[in-house]
């Protein structure tokens, strides 16, 4: 059981902790899969969304999988919001606290918000992404699939690729992969690897993109926003493309049936080709799926935490 | 009125003594072992040691127009409850003190406060804006101690160039807030391991060495003075070395908080632990220590910047920058500068009374007969726990809270005059 009332990250989680909820997310999973997707593990309980930043995958699977285990849920839409009239953060989260409900998730474009607040509210808080931070339910999809295709997670070489400096997929993937035993090689423009990345447990930062790709077990690319460019990290989208992007070549240098993975939306031929994309490598479609299963474990694994 | 303060260790500038010491009014009026006097109160500072009372050359407070932050009254007692009988604040209020009429009000609050002394500091630009210069002049001869657009940098190069230049055959202090704002970009803690793993965005070390290196070698160039403040990263320390080996007028001051505490106080988002320039690495809190003990470093000030509750209690890119340290100051230069064997006493009072007054032109020369009873004692044996709660200053806002230090303040003379402790 997990002993904790929120999930803000896999900094702060334990092994044991990313372990439960794998192994719980697996057998959510079934859940998924079968018909009618039905459960009652959440049945009676409620949960609020609360995001500052758009999501398509991240949002919708947070309300299919309280729908799925029989749970209900608002979703506040902060731009028709009374956000949007200057209430607080902290003020909105009380708020929305104050409507009792189990669960609150939250995703804000600063680092912190969700660890900042989550003491104020009785709710257990669940990140959904905090700026440059962490973004531990992705994290745990992205290990859930690897998990289902390999067995094990402990000794797997994984790749991350790309802007790791902006990058809250890639920090909680370096802490839960790490404390799993994976290894994990990082590769991007120099302008946008944070300083102090290869201080961070399981990492082994690389000269090439070969260096990098070459005998993983999965290739994980990240979005490349757009305004990296026009603040001049990097000097154009084609060059990234061509020195830092996975095309079919570079795949090639991986293990053979090696995962593709990008946590979404792709830029396509940017940092993934458009080939690749499609390509039977790419799990990217499976990452959505197992995205449910994830975090109808969080959420289970979070309330039961609370209820006991 | 006489007082004495009877079997007290007396540090001076240049040694520690056990004497008594006879103040008449407002002024020192005998030092010696034994005197028998009959004085109207007589203080017993056996085992305690009796400083010159500091005088901290940077504090912010925030009156006129952030009355919710500290106000002149509020700042200036905890300067007192610091053993600060001096202090010198920032021009960054609202409206900025670039005019003798804000500088008045700040002169008359302070006397109305009746608590540490008050210097003003007014901007070197019209509003800080970096675009026209301040009237210099006329501001010093109303009482301006000091030149500063500290909370920023002089925009740009050349008007710090025509600031030197302006004030030079006046030898008016000019204090710069070090910082290449295209650096810093946004950043919000030191770049480094920590920014990384807490996800926000880091402030490099050369956004405040390139301008060190700036305001030195227009310094060295104009053969003018310059102060450079609140020096948080190594490679500071080194180019102002390197500058005063080549006979630049430059002189420094740095901060209780960089010399004891790095970058890992921001763990869990402490807000607390924000502050500009940000708090570094261990590398650099040693090259601080090194360049106050060598010299280079010539002054300890606070850059005391109280906040509301509201403007730190929020995200952390969002909460202000600054440290409430007035309350601190003393128990943390002396915990982590004399108690490891750095420095002694009397150059702790140097760094924390001459130095500053030297670099501000305030004539002060420590404890000694005929010189103004501005006068602390202090308890440094005493280890007690900070809580914040406990602060007099409005700003609550400090990383030290709940943390052990040593040496307590028991009673401060400002004037002859006890404006904190000393009920025995």
């Amino acid at each position: 059981m997990l002993k904790q009332k929120d999930l803000l990250g896999l900094k702060d989680l334990s092994k044991e902790n990313i372990e439960l909820i794998l192994s719980t997310a697996d057998e959510m999973r079934k859940v998924v899969d079968s018909s009618p997707k039905k459960c009652d593990l959440f049945k009676g309980g409620s949960m609020a969304t609360l995001f500052y930043e758009n999501s398509t995958r991240t949002k919708s699977s947070f309300e299919l999988a309280c729908s799925y285990m029989g749970g209900v849920y608002t979703s506040l839409n902060v731009a028709t919001s009374s956000v949007n009239k200057g209430e607080s953060i902290l003020d909105t989260l009380k708020t929305i606290d104050s409507f009792d409900t189990d669960i609150i998730v939250i995703r804000h474009s600063k680092s912190g918000v969700p660890h900042v607040f989550a003491p104020y509210v009785k709710a257990s808080i669940i990140n959904a992404g905090d700026g440059t931070n962490e973004h531990p339910t992705q994290a745990l999809l992205d290990m859930l699939t690897m998990k289902r295709a390999y067995g094990k997670i402990e000794g797997l070489t994984v790749a991350i690729l790309g802007d790791i400096k902006h990058s809250r997929v890639a920090r909680s993937n370096i802490w839960g992969l790490s404390k799993l035993g994976a290894e994990i090689k990082i590769f991007g423009p120099e302008t946008l690897l944070p300083k102090g990345i290869e201080k961070m447990p399981g990492v082994k930062m690389c000269g090439s993109l070969k260096e990098a790709v070459s005998g993983c077990d999965a290739v994980m690319g990240l979005r490349l926003q757009l305004e990296r460019m026009t603040k001049g990290l990097i000097p154009s989208m084609g060059e990234f493309a061509k020195k830092f992007g996975v095309n079919e070549e570079v795949l090639s240098w991986a293990k053979k049936d090696a995962l593709l993975l990008h946590p979404g939306p792709v830029n396509r031929n940017v940092e993934l080709s458009y080939t690749v994309v499609d390509g039977d490598q790419s799990f990217i479609n499976e990452q959505v799926t197992n995205g449910v299963a994830v975090r109808m474990a969080a959420m289970y694994l979070l309330n039961q935490a609370k209820r006991s | 009125m006489l007082t004495l303060i009877k079997n007290g260790n007396v540090v001076t500038f240049d040694k520690v003594e056990k004497a008594d010491i006879l103040i008449e009014n407002d002024v020192i009026k005998q030092i010696g072992k034994d005197i028998n006097a009959k004085a109207d109160k007589v203080i017993d500072a056996s085992g305690k040691h009796v400083f010159a009372g500091f005088v901290d050359m940077h504090v912010h407070l925030r009156e006129p127009g952030f009355e919710s932050k500290e106000t002149i009254q509020s700042g200036a007692y905890a300067g007192v409850k610091g053993g600060f009988t001096g202090i010198a604040c920032m021009p960054n209020t609202n409206p900025v003190c670039d005019n003798k009429f804000v500088l008045r009000y700040i002169i008359d609050k302070a006397k109305e406060a009746g608590l540490a002394k008050v210097y003003p500091i007014c901007s070197i630009t019209k509003g800080e804006e970096g675009e026209l210069l301040s009237d210099m002049l006329t501001l010093a001869d109303n009482g301006a101690v000091a030149f500063s657009d500290d909370g920023k940098p002089v925009k740009t190069s050349q008007m710090m160039r025509l600031a030197l230049e302006y004030s030079k055959a006046y030898d008016l202090p000019i204090l710069c807030h070090c910082e290449d704002m295209a650096l810093t970009n946004g950043g919000v803690v030191h770049e480094g391991y920590n920014a990384n793993i807490w996800g926000l965005k880091g402030i490099c070390r050369a956004s405040e060495e390139v301008a060190v290196a700036r305001e030195i070698i227009i310094a060295e160039e104009l053969g003018a003075k310059v102060h450079i403040c609140h020096v948080s990263s190594k490679g500071s320390v080194r180019i102002i070395r390197d500058a005063k080996k080549r006979g630049v007028k430059v002189t420094a001051e740095t901060c209780p908080h960089y010399v004891s505490l790095t970058d890992d106080e921001i763990a869990n988002f402490n807000t607390f632990a924000k502050v500009n320039p940000p708090l570094r690495e261990e590398e650099d809190v040693k090259a601080i220590i090194e360049g106050l003990v060598d010299g280079t470093i010539d002054c300890l000030a606070t850059d005391h910047a109280p906040h509301a509750s509201w403007d730190k209690e929020c995200e952390f890119d969002s909460a202000a920058f600054g440290i409430s340290g007035l309350e601190t100051a003393f128990a943390v230069n002396y915990t982590y500068l004399v108690k490891t064997g750095k420095i002694d006493l009397p150059k702790l009072s140097r760094l924390m009374t001459k130095n500053p007054c030297e670099v501000l032109k305030i004539k002060n020369n420590g404890i000694a007969v005929g010189e103004k009873a501005d006068i602390t004692v202090i308890g440094l044996d005493k280890e007690f726990t900070v809580d914040r709660n406990a602060f007099v200053s409005k700003g609550k806002n400090t990383p030290f809270d709940k943390k052990k230090l040593c040496g307590e303040v028991i009673c401060t003379f400002v004037d002859g005059k006890i404006c904190f402790g000393g009920k025995q």
